[in-house]
């Protein structure tokens, strides 16, 4: 950023620069050189952005008509959902809307890994991001236990619960985290306030996520450095701009389609009962997004174990870039490690259906082994195919493939993996 | 356009995969006899919507709440559409406790279309006393509360069977082959002719249970008319603006020889 030689034309505009450069970063973020072969799974950052500003917009605006309290919460829900004006539209927008960013940040996630985002220069962006990833659970979490139904009860129940399993101080972690000896309006009210502080918190760490971004800028399909940025790289403005564009509003036809034809597709119907204390569901599931770590955490016998297991499996993916040796960024020159990506991804999905299922019989066993292999992947298997594998040869610049129209052909070949 | 619809299909897998499973636990298939309301054009059958509110309040309301709807939503544009004199009339049928009144003393009056359903019962406690323990949910939002919507409650009302000679049944429980464990709490509510319709139509018990789903479908989403008309739009909309975006896409993109 440093680098970047701007002088702003009118008078003005020198005076105000010299004092805050905002047209100075202005410039630079329109010129920013972008490798031109970014395929499509790169648009999933500037998706991300927009979800995370309309989360934040579509929340401001419900929290002027929710209340939390323990004995109003859920009615207030229904309060907005049928007096306020578009309340419903608000709601079902912010609460798909979760569904939604976390769809976007997987893809987003495993496309860092696919391309080798995560490596040297670019571990800095990688550890924000699972800070952001981390603060979005917790986001996520708090905000499903606001509507007060019987699974929001019920998920706050089993999560604040994990902490009693700290030897010693366990349960007065647990009683502290309520405000009280069960969970209750105050358990609520501190949700409330921390699910309106993270999403800022978040925005600060996007801001750095970008500005570390900025730093060496995009990572690209082929993985390897810009060489001549005059002809591998495209200005942000428009080439990128209307790109991200185009792919968010495709993005966007989906996210209406579910809000406006399938609002509660992504819901558990049990909450749209009312917390209730002495009630307990028949299966405490938590969202779509959190099912593999529920499995993960359910999966080993001991629950200060299962707790560790639990945070251990986002901890590894902090340590990713330590963890993946190979010097080859894009996985479309490492031809094993495309094959275990596809394995690590069936992994999960199998995790995420085992969350969704009692742990019993073959399900818990299911989950145990996927539970291992996950662990398996990062440890071992990674750290032992840098040394290992035979990479392909990897091409000497940007241009080349992009003018022999190779990178569509990898691009292909991915697809028939 | 290749990653798109890869995209796309990745998305229908996860989507599709993932409730699958989840959906996969209901054991006996639902009946469904056909919702108007379903699909992108689904709207409520008025006439459907104004008897189901008869059956509701001349059956259900002996023992359910409906606590989040207030009269005036009968007379709401994409509800039942009783005319605004209709609603109330239903209303000032009901008794409300209002005041203090200026001598500080609490007086009932007539509901008021501003007033909130007023309930069988004075509190939980009553309901579950009256009812043998087991408290009758309230009806506001049960279509959403429960898998399987607007047909699981019509299948529930009329999945009432003698039990089979295997299973005995304690005093005050019912088989019911749509409920979990096929054990009910509630005594069978629909009767051939139990209401009489003032628009003609034969009361059975089918239709009786298609009305009053209906309207259950209705009071928990009562701006479901409004949304599937917006979603149409809101489609519509996209479409017409993202096929205008991936043509200045295409034209920008064409200035250097990159593909997008």
């Amino acid at each position: 950023m440093s680098d970047h030689d701007y002088t702003p034309k009118s008078k003005f505009g020198k005076w105000f620069n010299d004092r805050l450069p905002l047209l100075t970063l202005r410039s630079h973020l329109t010129d920013y050189p972008t490798p031109k072969n970014l395929n499509y799974w790169w648009t999933f950052g500037g998706i991300l952005t927009f979800c995370l500003i309309a989360q934040i917009i579509t929340g401001i605006v419900l929290s002027m008509h929710y209340i939390a309290h323990a004995d109003l919460a859920f009615a207030s829900v229904e309060h907005i959902m049928r007096n306020v004006n578009y309340g419903w539209l608000i709601r079902y927008f912010h609460a798909n809307g979760s569904s939604m960013f976390f769809l976007a940040v997987y893809i987003h996630i495993f496309r860092s890994m696919y391309y080798g985002s995560h490596k040297s220069p670019r571990e800095v962006i990688w550890i924000i991001g699972m800070i952001i990833y981390f603060i979005m659970i917790m986001t996520a979490f708090m905000g499903y236990v606001l509507p007060w139904g019987q699974m929001s009860f019920w998920a706050a129940t089993v999560i604040t619960n994990l902490f009693s399993a700290v030897p010693l101080i366990g349960e007065s972690i647990t009683n502290w985290l309520w405000g009280g000896f069960a969970i209750g309006s105050p358990t609520l009210t501190r949700f409330y306030a921390l699910h309106y502080l993270f999403p800022f918190l978040i925005l600060g760490l996007v801001i750095l996520h970008i500005w570390a971004l900025h730093v060496p800028g995009n990572n690209n399909p082929i993985g390897i450095d810009v060489k001549q940025p005059s002809k591998d790289t495209v200005p942000f403005h428009p080439y990128i701009v209307i790109k991200d564009l185009f792919a968010l509003l495709v993005f966007l036809l989906l996210f209406v389609f579910i809000v406006f034809y399938s609002p509660n597709l992504f819901g558990h119907p049990d909450n749209y009962i009312e917390a209730n204390p002495l009630v307990t569901p028949t299966h405490i599931v938590p969202e779509w997004y959190l099912l593999p770590f529920y499995a993960i955490l359910r999966s080993i016998p001991d629950k200060l174990l299962g707790v560790v297991a639990m945070l251990a499996s986002i901890f590894v993916l902090v340590i990713l870039p330590w963890l993946d040796t190979s010097k080859v960024r894009s996985a479309i020159f490492r031809p094993l490690y495309k094959q275990f990506f596809w394995f690590l991804i069936a992994d999960v999905i199998i995790l995420g259906y085992m969350g969704a299922l009692p742990p019993e019989g073959t399900y818990l066993l299911v989950a145990r082994v996927a539970t291992g292999y996950y662990f398996v992947h990062f440890l071992i298997i990674l750290p032992v195919l840098g040394y290992k594998e035979k990479t392909l040869d990897v091409p000497l610049s940007i241009t080349e493939p992009v003018l022999e129209g190779s990178t569509n052909q990898s691009l292909g070949e991915r697809a028939n993996q | 356009m290749k990653n798109i619809l890869k995209f796309i299909f990745f998305v229908t897998v996860l989507t599709t995969t993932g409730f699958g499973s989840i959906a996969s636990e209901q054991s006996q298939k639902l009946l469904n006899p056909g919702w108007s309301f379903k699909g992108f054009f689904g709207k409520f059958d008025r006439s459907s919507l104004q008897r189901g509110y008869q059956v509701y309040t001349e059956v259900c309301a002996a023992c359910h709440s409906m606590k989040y709807l207030s009269y005036r939503n009968l007379a709401q544009q994409g509800g039942p559409e009783f005319s605004e004199d209709q609603a109330k009339i239903i209303a000032s049928q009901f008794e409300v406790i209002d005041g203090p009144n200026s001598e500080g003393d609490m007086f009932t009056r007539p509901a008021r279309l501003s007033d909130n359903f007023v309930g069988p019962y004075a509190n939980d406690e009553a309901a579950k006393s009256a009812n043998g323990g087991a408290y009758p949910p309230d009806m506001s939002v049960l279509v959403k509360a429960r898998k399987g919507g607007a047909s699981y409650i019509y299948s529930i009302l009329l999945g009432y069977d003698d039990p089979p000679p295997d299973v005995s049944l304690e005093d005050g429980v019912y088989y019911n082959t749509y409920m979990s464990e096929n054990k009910i709490k509630m005594p069978k509510p629909l009767s051939e002719n139990l209401v009489q319709y003032s628009d003609g139509t034969q009361a059975t018990e089918e239709q009786m249970a298609k009305d009053v789903s209906t309207f259950l479908a209705w009071a928990a989403e009562p701006n479901l008319e409004q949304r599937h008309k917006m979603g149409f739009r809101a489609v519509l909309y996209l479409i017409i603006i993202t096929i205008l975006v991936y043509f200045s896409m295409k034209k920008i993109w064409s200035r250097i020889e990159t593909d997008v």
